[in-house]
């Protein structure tokens, strides 16, 4: 046994983030049975004190970037900012879900918990180098997210939220671990480097012609996690059956990690057989660009019109992974904090709206919303605009590196057919924003309390991000272009 | 193209023609009689009194979870009983930290009373 099995000190910090996530989730768990009933919503400041400490560890662990535990973390630029990510959308859940689960008295420390651990998993997923060590994390983050899924487990919806999204969950992560035995019988390594190494020898790779068919497998675990298509089918009943802030957690943590792991995979490990996968991916961003937007047209309900809509979102990101260049992970990188910022704050304000046992989701049931609600209605317009890619909005940003990253990798097609595509769009995120300010509220329209507390302050937070990132994207974009240069 | 596998072939062959030529063949040539009596258990064994997918408690579920996750505990315990030696007080805390996990979750299993059979 070599002494280098025992971790340094240095390797111990580099999943200081990870080991804090755990031990906070382990502390609500021991507090959770010890507090009573509507006492344990207290608990929601352990997660948010956890996430914050967990935030900064993240944030130091940039300024000692390095490989641990035998090369299979690996934290860098990348690693940092997705990291950062998944745990400031854990916050922004973490904050919209007190006073939701106080309305619907279902206060638990279980659910933070959940809360933690899934982003734990996710935290992982960003920082890992190793496909085992990407499985585990992946594993971690969607067991967890299964059960908020289900969480309120009296509403039949929910429950059949959750057992879609595990059983079809679980088929697609079995099918990524067959690609990760197809490459390791490829490869013989799940080492990303090394399979990029041996990648690289490009035709004289014994077996080099399964390796689409790997590649393939992979796709499937992976398109799943993001809801592109053709495996973007569970997303909307999801959404739409899980409590709203879960929604918004699903639609941004585990999406951003199954990203964050996209992109490492395929442009550090599989790169050089990019030609093989390529084609696969054209398809897939196009049909989940068309199929997001043009199924989100016909939505009443505004939780499955947003799942909708972030099955697109997928879509314009996969279009910067087909280019599968620096620019592109830049461009992956920057739609991702946009997208995470607006899809999260939205949710928020309809976790808001929507009133106990979520009655008010219907688009109807936000009539009159401008008049109600001016602060909700606003905030929320700025997230809309922001889908839809406005100026002066992170959104825009979003999208005009992406269909830049396109055009430079000679996707001029593909560009032309998403930024139709992204016209369409339009058309239903501006429907919503008509009836909040131009129909008349129903007679039975809810009274709404004012927007304040912690969910006020993730909806102000997402907005504030929102805008600030669409007036100054070089703060973050910066940092994206020089993280992106993966190691090779 | 891997050699010797033929032999292989030929006896999957066989092992899939003998059940389905032996089974057909007695198909055709036995009288087909059915009846109450030949659908019940026969001599040994009792009378079935319900349906074999009926339902039943959900606690034998929680029960049978939790020893799923202690004996899996167990499990893992054993490849560090193995080289317990060579890990040495390394080894020791890795396995402190990961018992303790698990009797964060059985201290959480109980106070929900999970364990009470009511």
């Amino acid at each position: 046994m070599p002494d280098s099995f025992i971790p340094t000190s240095a390797e111990l910090l580099r999943i200081l983030p990870e080991i804090i996530l755990v031990l906070a989730a382990t502390l609500i768990m021991v507090l959770a049975p010890l507090v009573k009933g509507r006492e344990q919503n207290a608990l929601g400041y352990v997660s948010l004190y956890g996430l914050v400490a967990a935030l900064a560890a993240a944030l130091s662990g940039y300024f000692d970037p390095g490989p641990a535990f035998h090369q299979l973390i690996l934290v860098d630029g990348f690693a940092t900012y997705f990291r950062v990510l998944v745990i400031f959308a854990g916050i922004l859940t973490t904050l919209a879900s007190y006073q939701y689960l106080r309305r619907e008295d279902a206060d638990s420390g279980e659910y933070y918990a959940l809360l933690l651990f899934s982003v734990s998993g996710q935290s992982l997923m960003a920082a890992s180098n190793d496909l085992i060590m990407i499985f585990i994390g992946l594993e971690i983050s969607s067991l967890a997210s299964y059960v908020m899924a289900g969480f309120l487990r009296n509403r039949a919806q929910a429950i059949e939220a959750a057992l879609k999204y595990f059983l079809l969950g679980s088929f697609a992560t079995a099918f990524l671990l067959y690609g990760v035995a197809w490459i390791y019988g490829i490869t013989g390594s799940t080492y990303l480097l090394t399979i990029r190494s041996v990648f690289e020898r490009g035709a004289q790779t014994p077996g080099i012609l399964l390796a689409g068919a790997a590649a393939a497998l992979i796709f499937v675990g992976f398109a799943f996690k993001v809801a592109a298509w053709p495996f973007q089918s569970w997303a909307p009943d999801v959404y739409q059956g899980a409590p709203v802030p879960v929604a918004a957690f699903l639609s941004a943590g585990p999406k951003a990690a199954a990203f964050a792991v996209f992109v490492r995979v395929f442009v550090t490990a599989l790169g050089p057989i990019g030609g093989r996968w390529e084609p696969l991916f054209w398809l897939s961003a196009l049909a989940t660009m068309l199929i997001g937007n043009f199924a989100a047209l016909v939505q009443t309900n505004i939780k499955r019109l947003l799942a909708y809509s972030s099955i697109a979102h997928a879509g314009y990101v996969l279009v910067a992974m087909t280019a599968h260049s620096e620019i592109g992970t830049a461009a992956v990188m920057f739609y991702m904090a946009a997208y995470v910022l607006m899809n999260v704050g939205a949710f928020a304000v309809v976790a808001h709206v929507c009133g106990r046992q979520e009655r008010f989701v219907e688009l109807e049931d936000f009539a009159g919303l401008g008049e109600r609600q001016p602060v909700s209605a606003a905030l929320l317009t700025v997230f809309l605009l922001s889908l839809i890619g406005v100026p002066l909005t992170a959104g825009f940003f979003g999208k005009f590196y992406i269909f830049r990253a396109a055009l430079q990798a000679d996707l001029v097609w593909l560009t032309v057919l998403g930024l139709l595509a992204s016209a369409v769009a339009a058309y239903y995120y501006l429907r919503i924003i008509v009836i909040m300010y131009m129909h008349q509220p129903a007679e039975s329209a809810a009274e709404l309390p004012p927007l304040r507390g912690a969910l006020g302050a993730a909806v102000w937070i997402s907005a504030a991000g929102t805008l600030v990132l669409g007036i100054f994207p070089s703060l973050i974009l910066n940092f994206a272009g020089n993280s992106a240069l993966l190691a090779r | 193209m891997p050699e010797g596998y033929l032999p292989i072939f030929i006896y999957l062959i066989c092992a899939i023609l003998f059940p389905i030529v032996l089974l057909g063949l007695a198909k055709l040539v036995r009288p087909s009689l059915p009846g109450q009596v030949k659908s019940e258990a026969y001599e040994c064994g009792i009378q079935a009194a319900s349906n074999a997918r009926g339902r039943y408690t959900v606690r034998f579920y929680i029960i049978a979870i939790l020893f799923v996750i202690f004996d899996v505990e167990t499990i893992f315990l054993y490849p560090w009983a193995v080289r317990h030696q060579k890990l040495g007080w390394f080894g020791v805390a890795e396995v402190t930290v990961f018992l303790l996990i698990l009797i964060v979750g059985y201290i959480w299993a109980y106070r929900k009373g999970a364990l009470e059979w009511v």
